[in-house]
């Protein structure tokens, strides 16, 4: 289909950005990889009257280590993240998940902080930034500010970024030693989107679970994180025969997940539950090395 | 020379002779395709890229309703829209526009109800077209839909087969809901089933496809203000021709339709669209040239689905697994209208019930049912994936029910390689095959008793993952399609085909094919045949096809008769062209034609030195300085070959598959496959025909599914919704053939266009059971996706608790 017209601006800096984007008006867009964006407009489930493409806006772009955070700019895409050793090195849940993002054109195309912007609970990145606790850097006219990833998603397709304000990065934090991680996504093509999905984060200590961080890809109009099942697993065994699969029964409670062609919610949460006890027993099997 | 030319013998001659299919020719070389450099390129001309000055763009307005009645229309909103020449409903072109054609009445009484391109009173499904725009650009034709006024009074959505056949059902035309129902039978089925030790019942349910061709459909109509050009994105140019003349009462003489490149139909470009019949109407009304080109989720909804069927499929058998009989009893979703060939699809399975098996009773019913959706029409396998996915999924559950391995079974009950011909229970002469060698072929690449083995360990241990094997042996009638037996079904056609060959001053060869190749490499294989044929090189050989003013004649490309049929022309032809090179070359050699014979290009007469090559007598005939008397200056030929009989591919596929029980996810493990579709022009296209085909069947078992929610609303308009696979779905398939040539034509061949399609679904859904046997699940429902697994085995567990 066709989208409706709508006016275009390509700023080359964030200030032009910022000043454009302050006077576009109410209905102004954000325009990143456009690999959300645009499938909205086409279906015309989304009017925006004008679009401000950032992709020219080099500040925006690439990874950083900031010594206790890795620093992911908004507009690096999906494949640039994946290719990080930076990423590699300090966040490789980050890279585990952006690398089951739809298939090699979308990740040319699609970036990181569009991603967290879109604020689709379908989508893998926002579970991890949950799961992680990484920290938003929001810039608009008016100055900077930050928002943690607790505070961030607010509903289906509803982040906490306010009018004129534009996401420039995200702050990783780097867990440190004895971590080991996995995102296990299950979906009926390569190319799907999640049914359900569970980010992993587990550290353990001669093979007792010490800590672990669970978030959840598509079981409720947010991305959610398992608190019963970080709550259960403190202190149990890893391992495959260990306690986890008790600690994962948890992993569906207080979720909302949604029904839809691929899912009905009682079947998301079952799924989430196993799927949650093969990632924690996967992010242990693959422990980062102790530093 | 003869056009009925003895079968067998001649394949004989020919390679004899050092020409079709001898060592060292063109036919049999694995050639690679001489149209995909630019097709792949794209420096071609799709139906899309073609401009024209002046040109128009039309956008369709579509129903959002699947019953209603229109109550008002005003158009007037959008005309005064920026950049809008003109806005028409279905009011508009009722005058004119007649009915979209069904050229398949199966029974005297089919019920074919008026089929309006353009709603006028009443719309029938979502997705109907009900005005359109036409104006400077697409995004101007598109925007103004949004001004078109119709109010609507809404009318009961008819969803379910059942239920619309039911007492009282709202109904989708006056007539009311069923169509026609078919019949037809074998044997003594009464005897069959009366005291049979062994009756499985079973009801399967063929779920609603969307084909999903990689180049939407597109129209491009012009006019010269007498006559008519129409580039349309069809596998049916000839057909369509024929058909738009008679809709519009344009003369047929004064319309051209071009299939420029087609990038794929899969059955759904056989079809008179309403969108090629408006854009027409809209260019004799302007007369300016306008173009259509549908988005993928306008395609969704409208271009005509597939498959549909619930199945309800009775074995009786002996104790020992013989087969006694098969009765079938079919509803088949026609949509809201019968379209070309709509009603003709189920029918064109029934005589496949049997598959590869003998029987001694055969019976059949198929009632066309209408429900207010998009209707249905052919689908790549046509009626034949549907008929093959029954009696393959049975036989499995045959084998199941007396305790014997679901290959044994096949082997008591098919009909073995000594006993061809075989007439089968449905009247139909097999004319050869050799399931006993394909099988065994396909077995031992499989690795079949090794992976059994795996599958008892599995269930031993109580594997979360349990393993299944899935068997489909099928046969599929192609190669549509003798006139005669076509005349028999209430088609309105024939089922011949045409090839021109032209050979130029410079012994170059252009053949016109009446096939209108979408996808199929016919420019590559035609040009092998030929090649071998007439002893010039490959590259010497251009293909013509898909326009009516270069191939005034032929029946296009669908049911995987363009080898088998459309090929054969292409042979007798060159016969034809090699006739009348030998009464030149005798004269001009001087020696008796008797003296001549033909080999690798050259003529020699016997026993001397002396010969012409094929060039040096094109030549010679284009001066026509020295030709015999009364010899007609020209080497071209035509020939119009009518089969005298189907052809009957066949083959084994073997399908090893996961299963998560824990998650109800499949992933197939391996997949092999042993087609016999006789002798190969080309074994790369022949490759490629099964690859994909295969992947289209498993497509069907795992992934594809067309859904309507309760109002009539499509809801997998997108390809998120609706899902493909792509090759990383997909494991490497491993295939292989055996090759009995058919008997019925000089080539051998018997067509490979749907052979994977038909036989992959089964061999899927057949493995997916196999695994869960043992759980107590009979069935799982297509696509079997994640879910529908699971609760598949939560519901038999709940039930065995
Ligand atoms: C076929 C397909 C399959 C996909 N599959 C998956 C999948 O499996 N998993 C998955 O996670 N995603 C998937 N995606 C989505 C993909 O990850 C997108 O890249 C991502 O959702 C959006 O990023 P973008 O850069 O394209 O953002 P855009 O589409 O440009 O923008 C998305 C939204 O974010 C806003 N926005 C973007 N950047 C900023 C910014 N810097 N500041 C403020 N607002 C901003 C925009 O205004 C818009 O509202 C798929 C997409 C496609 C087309």
């Amino acid at each position: 289909m066709i989208p409706a017209s709508f006016d275009y601006f390509r700023p080359s800096t964030l200030d032009e950005a910022l000043e454009v984007f302050a006077g576009a008006g109410e209905e102004a867009k954000v325009l990143a990889g456009g690999q959300s964006l645009l499938p909205l407009l086409r279906l015309r489930l989304a009017y925006p009257t004008a679009m401000v493409d950032v992709g020219r806006v080099a500040e925006l772009r690439g990874v950083a280590d900031r010594g206790d955070h890795v620093h992911i700019g908004a507009t690096t895409t999906h494949d640039e993240v994946v290719r990080s050793p930076i990423v590699r090195e300090h966040c490789p849940l980050v890279a585990l998940a952006t690398a089951t993002v739809a298939d090699p054109a979308v990740r040319h195309r699609g970036t990181f902080g569009g991603s967290l912007a879109h604020a689709d609970p379908a989508g893998d990145l926002p579970a991890v930034a949950l799961a992680l606790d990484m920290v938003f850097v929001v810039r608009s006219s008016t100055g900077d500010r930050t928002i943690p990833a607790a505070d961030f998603f607010l509903d289906y397709l509803e982040s906490a970024l306010q009018p004129g304000e534009i996401l420039t990065g995200v702050r990783v934090p780097k867990l440190g030693p004895g971590w080991g991680f996995h995102y296990e996504k299950f979906h009926r093509t390569a190319q799907a989107w999640a049914t359900v999905g569970v980010a992993a984060a587990v550290r353990q200590t001669n093979g007792t679970v010490e800590e672990v961080r669970v978030g959840l890809t598509n079981m409720g109009p947010t991305p959610v994180r398992a608190a019963g099942v970080e709550a259960a697993a403190r202190g149990v065994e890893a391992g495959r025969n260990g306690s986890l699969r008790q600690a994962a029964e948890q992993a569906a409670e207080g979720t909302d997940p949604p029904a839809d062609l691929h899912a009905q919610p009682d079947y998301r949460k079952h799924l989430a539950r196993v799927l949650t006890h093969r990632a924690l027993v996967s992010a242990s099997a693959h422990r980062s090395p102790q530093t | 020379m003869t056009e009925q030319l003895e079968a067998g013998t001649v394949t004989q001659q020919v390679k004899e002779n050092g020409a079709l299919g001898a060592p060292g020719g063109e036919v049999g070389k694995a050639r690679r395709r001489k149209e995909d450099a630019r097709l792949v390129t794209g420096r071609t001309q799709w139906t899309d890229n073609i401009q024209l000055p002046g040109l128009l763009h039309v956008a369709f307005l579509r129903s959002p309703m699947a019953h209603a009645r229109i109550t008002r229309v005003d158009t007037s909103p959008a005309r005064t829209r920026p950049g809008v020449v003109a806005v028409f409903s279905g009011q508009d072109f009722a005058g004119e526009q007649g009915s979209l054609p069904c050229a398949w009445p199966v029974t005297p009484d089919t019920v074919i109800p008026d089929h309006p391109p353009m709603a006028v009173s009443e719309v029938r499904y979502v997705g109907e077209a009900v005005a359109c725009v036409i104006a400077t650009d697409r995004y101007k034709a598109a925007d103004a839909l949004e001004a078109i006024e119709i109010d609507y009074e809404p009318l009961e959505p008819v969803l379910d087969m059942n239920e619309a056949l039911a007492e009282g059902s709202p109904k989708v035309h006056e007539t009311g809901n069923e169509s026609f129902t078919w019949k037809f039978a074998g044997g003594d089925i009464e005897a069959a089933f009366r005291e049979a030790p062994v009756v499985i019942d079973r009801t399967y349910v063929q779920q609603r496809l969307i084909p999903s061709a990689m180049e939407p459909r597109a129209v491009v109509a012009q006019t010269d203000g007498d006559s008519f050009t129409l580039h349309t994105s069809t596998q049916i140019p000839h057909v369509l021709r024929v058909m738009l003349a008679l809709t519009t009462g344009i003369p047929e003489h004064k319309l051209r339709v071009i299939a420029p490149d087609v990038g794929g139909g899969f059955g759904s470009k056989l079809q008179v669209t309403a969108e090629e019949v408006l854009c027409l109407l809209i260019t004799r009304r302007l007369g300016k040239p306008v173009k259509w080109t549908e988005a993928r989720s306008e395609g969704n909804l409208t271009v005509h689905h597939g498959r549909d069927q619930i199945q309800h499929i009775r074995v009786a058998a002996d104790a020992d697994g013989r087969v006694r009989g098969v009765q079938v009893k079919l509803l088949a979703d026609m949509g809201a209208y019968l379209m070309l060939v709509t009603p003709g699809v189920p029918i064109l399975g029934a005589f496949m019930y049997n598959g590869i098996y003998k029987m001694d009773a055969y019976d059949f019913t198929c009632t066309g049912v209408f429900t207010t959706k998009m209707p249905t029409d052919a689908y790549r396998g046509a009626g034949r994936p549907e008929a093959t996915f029954a009696i393959e999924r049975v036989m499995d559950e045959l084998a199941a029910e007396i305790g014997v391995d679901p290959m044994e079974i096949r082997r008591r009950n098919w009909i073995r390689h000594h006993e061809f011909p075989y007439t089968t229970i449905c009247g139909l002469t097999y004319d050869s095959g050799n399931y006993e060698a394909a099988t065994d072929r396909a077995l031992a690449l499989f690795g079949y008793d090794k992976l059994r083995a795996e599958q008892s360990d599995r269930r031993e241990r109580e594997d979360p993952v349990q393993l299944g094997i899935g068997i489909s042996t099928y046969t599929e009638m192609c190669g549509l399609a003798p006139s005669r037996v076509l005349g028999s079904l209430s088609y309105a056609a024939g089922g011949w085909e045409h090839a021109d060959v032209r050979v130029l001053p410079t012994g170059k060869v252009e053949v016109v094919t009446g096939t209108s190749p979408h996808g199929q490499g016919h420019e590559t294989a035609w040009s092998q045949i030929v090649a071998d044929s007439l002893g010039v090189p490959f590259e010497d050989v251009a293909v013509l096809h898909g326009d009516t003013a270069s191939s005034h004649k032929g029946m296009d490309t669908y049911g995987s008769r363009s080898l088998a049929v459309g090929g054969i022309a292409v042979v007798h032809a060159c016969d034809k062209v090699k006739e009348k090179a030998r009464q030149v070359a005798a004269h001009l050699m001087e020696a008796s034609p008797d003296d001549v014979e033909f080999s690798e290009g050259r003529f020699r007469v016997r026993g001397t030195g002396t010969s012409q090559t094929i060039q040096e007598i094109a030549l010679a005939t284009f001066a026509a300085h020295n030709l015999p008397d009364g010899f007609e200056p020209r080497l071209d030929a035509s020939a119009t070959f009518d089969p005298e009989s189907f052809s009957f591919p066949h083959g084994t596929h073997l399908c090893a598959v996961e299963v998560d029980t824990e998650t109800g996810a499949t992933a197939i493990r391996s997949y092999v496959a042993v087609d016999d579709v006789g002798n190969v022009v080309n074994p790369l296209i022949v490759e490629g025909q099964v690859h994909g085909g295969i992947a289209q069947g498993i497509a069907q078992a795992l992934f594809e599914e067309a859904v309507y929610d309760s109002d009539g609303n499509l809801l997998t308009t997108t390809m998120a919704d609706y899902l493909l696979p792509s090759a990383a779905d997909l494991p490497s398939f491993t295939t292989d053939r055996t090759e009995t040539p058919a008997t019925t034509n000089p080539l051998g061949v018997k067509g490979v266009g749907e052979a994977g399609t038909i036989a992959s679904t089964p061999a899927v859904v057949n493995a997916i059971v196999d695994a869960l046997r043992p759980h107590g699940v009979h069935d799982v429902r297509m696509p079997c996706t994640p879910e529908r697994v699971w609760r598949t085995l939560r519901s038999v567990e709940g039930e065995s608790a």
